[in-house]
């Protein structure tokens, strides 16, 4: 399969960026979309590895920066926006498990990174998601000490409870959503925290005090406000369902009255 | 200097050495604690819960990862569960069966020590995970869900879907984030440790790279934790990350920790298989499918000439023209021997013309006979997630046609040097989790890669590194503009300006992957004096090639994933050495390292207890000099040394 690629590219983050095409051949279907990049990369450092090529118009601006990881769908580094749409044209994964038979040979794609002002761009593709961990940071955990836990199974939990929780605990804290939402919201990723710590009688003590510490920081971050379009949903990759930001809602409200 | 590998065991009963070592340890009081500063290289369940704890009890800690986020680290990934002696099931677990099954399964090259240490408080971090939040599943009573792993004959794995590995890691990340917001923690992402700073023969800080501006910064402490995971990635295509990499462990040992049992690495047998040579990844299948599913190939040559052509589906194959190798050569276990038996079984059907594919690499995991005796539902309860992960990458369905498999690169055993404290041999340098040596012996068995971790970091080095600092607490902060940091860094410059001078034309993975060709086949699964030999030449030749041949692009001031791939690779060559160095010397098969003049008559992995039960530590003597061998021989005092048998 062959393609064209039009990514974004973006020195750092004072650079204005832009476009640039580029095109890719002898591409396998079974080859992810991760895997197509590294082989552009390969391309591209051999082609800009030699002057003759270069002085021919060869591309000068290096390999495409682009964040990944573990490469099966876990980890939530690699955050790329394919022919608009984050984590591109399949539904619940992520980039690093797309691939090439999803595409048209001869297509050409889009490469964008996650487009949001609380991640600023730091080159090409890859991005600033801070922003996120200063969320959690701001009381997504749950306070115990280490080695004063009592027994394990001294805290009860019914199966269909730890199944909701986990439902929500499976956010891989990608960004997709905020990616995704017209408005930049991380409401999704909040509430995922927010309701999965929530939902066990562990995370009960703090629950109102995590609701309205981390919605404030995700409000001083610059993220966005939840209009209920749903769009965070269709594209999570581990399919956390809105329900969530409704619990988280009713947690933040509860917390509110109380003040 | 053998005198290096003390391994400070407490004297007493086995059961009473932790309790002993722990009232012998000397204390550091809470305002004394406010003095002392701890670097923690990385951020998985070792490194995220020892610098959460060590944080809680007061200490300044900095935690460094070369991800954007402490929550990316490579534990994530981890799928099946946690292994802890509860004895919940009321199979009559106990601490001893934990302790006796780890060493087992390590083949008997592991400290009893540490070992019995790790199965005592395996309880106490099922307690901590669930009081953190963790989801593990649960029993419709409310009470927590155990499974049963590879090599045991109880269930004793605490599991959450098949993502406990992202679990107890968001766990301990979270602990962390706590830290971090009290202040006791600073937290610095997309740094890279480029080498460590000794002063007067003690760890006192580290060179890193911040990876976005690409300055040099110098960090110091009173102690350093290294938990940077292990270096599988010098086989290039393997279960690991794409980032996880051995240099931090690599550096210490440059700076005189001893690096021990290189050669112990872990290759698992059902991995989806290389699909082509665009491929840098492998993907890791769940151990649990080999409960139900049946590894065949065929038993003759021309079906498999057939299947390579596209001309017939597997399924179409008839029931006596297949080989079920494993439960032909291992009836008592078949499918289940343990994961080094599996790997090398499907090795020997592939190196004999039967493999499966277009590449000869692989060999079926049918669920035909499964889904006939289970039913639709059931198989899909048990597996349906498994089987959705399957069909999203191959485009195949195990439903209509088996899985294709493979075995692969997916842990090392082997890592730096440490004793019963968890120090290595440079005082003020400690090393948790898959980076050190201490636990798995040389094979490890399932689920317990989490449980050591999670004990280092959160109950074991917090405990520890107290006895070291306890001297400490007088001296002032280490002074970072001390020469031995000016010559460390200018050392870590020399070696950056050096790959940028090189200019040639072949982009690093293309090198890397040859290592890996090399590893592979040399010392991969089956290994043999001459290949070991020839690995070594031959890897000298690609780190002469590396030289001249490869191609950083860009500069050393902006983020630049080549340059940070080309310092990898440097040390991935050195450490493929070291391993194929290690392999050689011991002439005996164990656990994951199999040497094949050194087998059974039935081709059964053969030990050689009298001149191996040791620990081999290897000694940095230089760039170009031999590294020299110190052995720290293993005392079974409480364990009857057994061979392994898995056929009756």
């Amino acid at each position: 399969m062959e393609f064209n690629l039009k990514i974004w590219r973006q020195k750092n983050a004072k650079d204005k960026g832009h476009f640039e095409t580029y095109h890719v051949s002898g591409i396998e279907e079974d080859t992810s979309f991760l895997e197509m990049l590294d082989i552009l990369n390969d391309d591209l450092i051999r082609k800009g590895a030699d002057p003759v090529a270069v002085d021919k118009g060869s591309h000068t601006s290096g390999p495409v920066s682009f964040d990944h990881d573990c490469r099966e769908g876990i980890c939530g580094a690699c955050s790329l926006y394919v022919d608009g749409r984050a984590h591109g044209p399949d539904d619940h994964v992520t980039t690093c498990q797309l691939f090439m038979r999803h595409f048209k040979d001869g297509a050409t794609i889009t490469v964008e990174p996650w487009r949001s002002a609380a991640f600023p761009v730091i080159k090409d593709l890859v991005v600033d998601r801070t922003a996120f961990d200063k969320i959690l940071q701001a009381g997504g955990f749950i306070s115990v000490r280490t080695g004063s836990a009592q027994d394990a199974n001294a805290i009860l939990i019914p199966h269909e409870t730890a199944e909701e929780s986990m439902d929500a605990a499976a956010c891989i804290g990608c960004g997709a959503c905020v990616a995704t939402c017209k408005n930049g919201s991380a409401m999704l990723f909040v509430a995922a925290r927010v309701s999965s710590l929530s939902l066990l009688p562990q995370g009960r003590p703090e629950a109102a005090k995590r609701a309205k510490a981390m919605v404030a920081k995700m409000d001083e971050l610059g993220f966005g406000n939840c209009t209920n379009t749903r769009a965070c949903e269709m594209e999570c990759p581990k399919g956390i369902s809105v329900e969530h930001i409704a619990r988280l809602n009713r947690e933040f409200l509860k917390a509110k009255f109380r003040d | 200097m053998a005198d290096k590998l003390i391994s400070k065991i407490p004297d007493g009963p086995l059961a009473e050495k932790w309790t002993r070592r722990k009232s012998e340890i000397r204390l550091v009081s809470p305002n004394n604690r406010r003095k002392l500063e701890i670097i923690v290289v990385g951020t998985g369940l070792g490194g995220s819960s020892a610098a959460a704890t060590l944080g809680e009890l007061g200490y300044n800690v900095k935690v460094f990862c070369i991800s954007d986020s402490p929550r990316r680290a490579h534990s994530i990934a981890a799928q099946g569960g946690i292994n802890a002696a509860k004895n919940y099931q009321n199979d009559n677990d106990s601490v001893y069966r934990l302790f006796y099954d780890t060493i087992k399964g390590g083949d008997y090259r592991s400290r009893e020590a540490n070992v019995y240490r790790l199965a005592e408080v395996s309880s106490a971090i099922i307690d901590q995970c669930v009081a953190e939040g963790i989801p593990f599943a649960r029993e419709y009573g409310g009470y927590l869900a155990n499974r049963s792993f590879g090599g045991v004959q109880v269930s004793r794995t605490f599991y959450a879907r098949g993502q406990t590995g992202q679990q107890l890691l968001l766990g301990a990340y979270a602990a962390l984030n706590r830290q971090i917001a009290a202040g006791t923690v600073k937290s610095y992402p997309r740094h890279e440790m480029l080498d460590l700073v000794v002063i007067n023969g003690q760890a006192k800080g580290i060179i890193a790279r911040n990876l976005v501006t690409g300055k040099l910064e110098r960090f110091g402490a009173h102690a350093v934790v290294i938990a940077t995971g292990g270096y599988g990635r010098t086989f290039f295509l393997t279960t690991n990350a794409m980032n996880s990499n051995g240099s931090a462990a690599w550096e210490c040992y440059k700076k005189g920790a001893y690096f021990a049992n290189p050669c112990f690495a872990q290759i698992h047998p059902t991995c989806i298989p290389v699909h082509g040579d665009q491929q840098c990844k492998l993907t890791l299948m769940s151990e649990s499918l080999r409960n139900d599913g049946r590894i065949w190939v065929p038993k003759f040559k021309e079906d498999v000439d057939k299947l390579r052509k596209h001309q017939i589906k597997p399924s179409q194959i008839a029931e006596d023209r297949r080989d079920y190798y494993l439960e032909r050569r291992y009836p008592a276990f078949g499918n289940l021997v343990p994961r080094d038996v599996a790997s090398r079984a499907a090795k020997e059907r592939c190196d004999a013309g039967f493999g499966v594919n277009e590449t000869g690499l692989a060999v079926f995991l049918d669920f035909k006979d499964a889904i006939a005796r289970l039913g639709h539902q059931r198989v899909q309860e048990r597996y349906g997630n498994l089987f959705d992960m399957y069909y999203k990458i191959t485009n195949s369905s195990p439903w209509e046609e088996p899985m294709m498999i493979y075995p692969a690169i997916h842990y090392t055993m082997g890592g730096i040097w440490v004793d019963y404290d968890l120090q290595t041999t440079i005082p003020g340098l400690y090393a948790i989790g898959e980076a050190n040596f201490s636990d798995h012996g040389g094979n490890r068995l399932g689920a317990s890669a989490l449980m050591q971790g999670l004990a280092d970091g959160y109950f074991v080095l917090p405990v520890t590194i107290a006895d070291y600092l306890s001297h400490k607490f007088n001296e002032p902060k280490t002074d970072t503009s001390a020469p031995e940091f000016d010559e460390a860094e200018k050392a870590v410059q020399a070696r950056i300006d050096r790959v940028f001078a090189i200019k040639g034309k072949e982009p690093v993975d293309a090198i890397h992957k040859k290592l890996g060709n090399i590893m592979w086949e040399y010392v991969g699964m089956a290994r043999e004096k001459k290949g070991l030999e020839t690995a070594i030449e031959k890897i000298h030749q690609l780190k002469d090639y590396f030289y001249k041949n490869v191609c950083v692009p860009g500069s050393q001031y902006e983020f630049n994933q080549e340059l940070e791939k080309a310092l990898r690779l440097e040390d991935f060559l050195e450490i493929g050495e070291l391993m194929a160095r290690d392999a050689l010397n011991r002439e005996e098969s164990c656990g994951g390292h199999f040497r094949i003049e050194h087998q059974t008559p039935e081709g059964e992995a053969q030990r050689d207890d009298e001149h191996f039960m040791y620990v081999a530590a290897w000694e940095y003597k230089g760039e170009n000099q031999l590294p020299e061998l110190h052995k720290e021989s293993l005392n079974y005092q409480y364990i009857k040394v057994a061979t392994r048998n898995y056929k009756d």
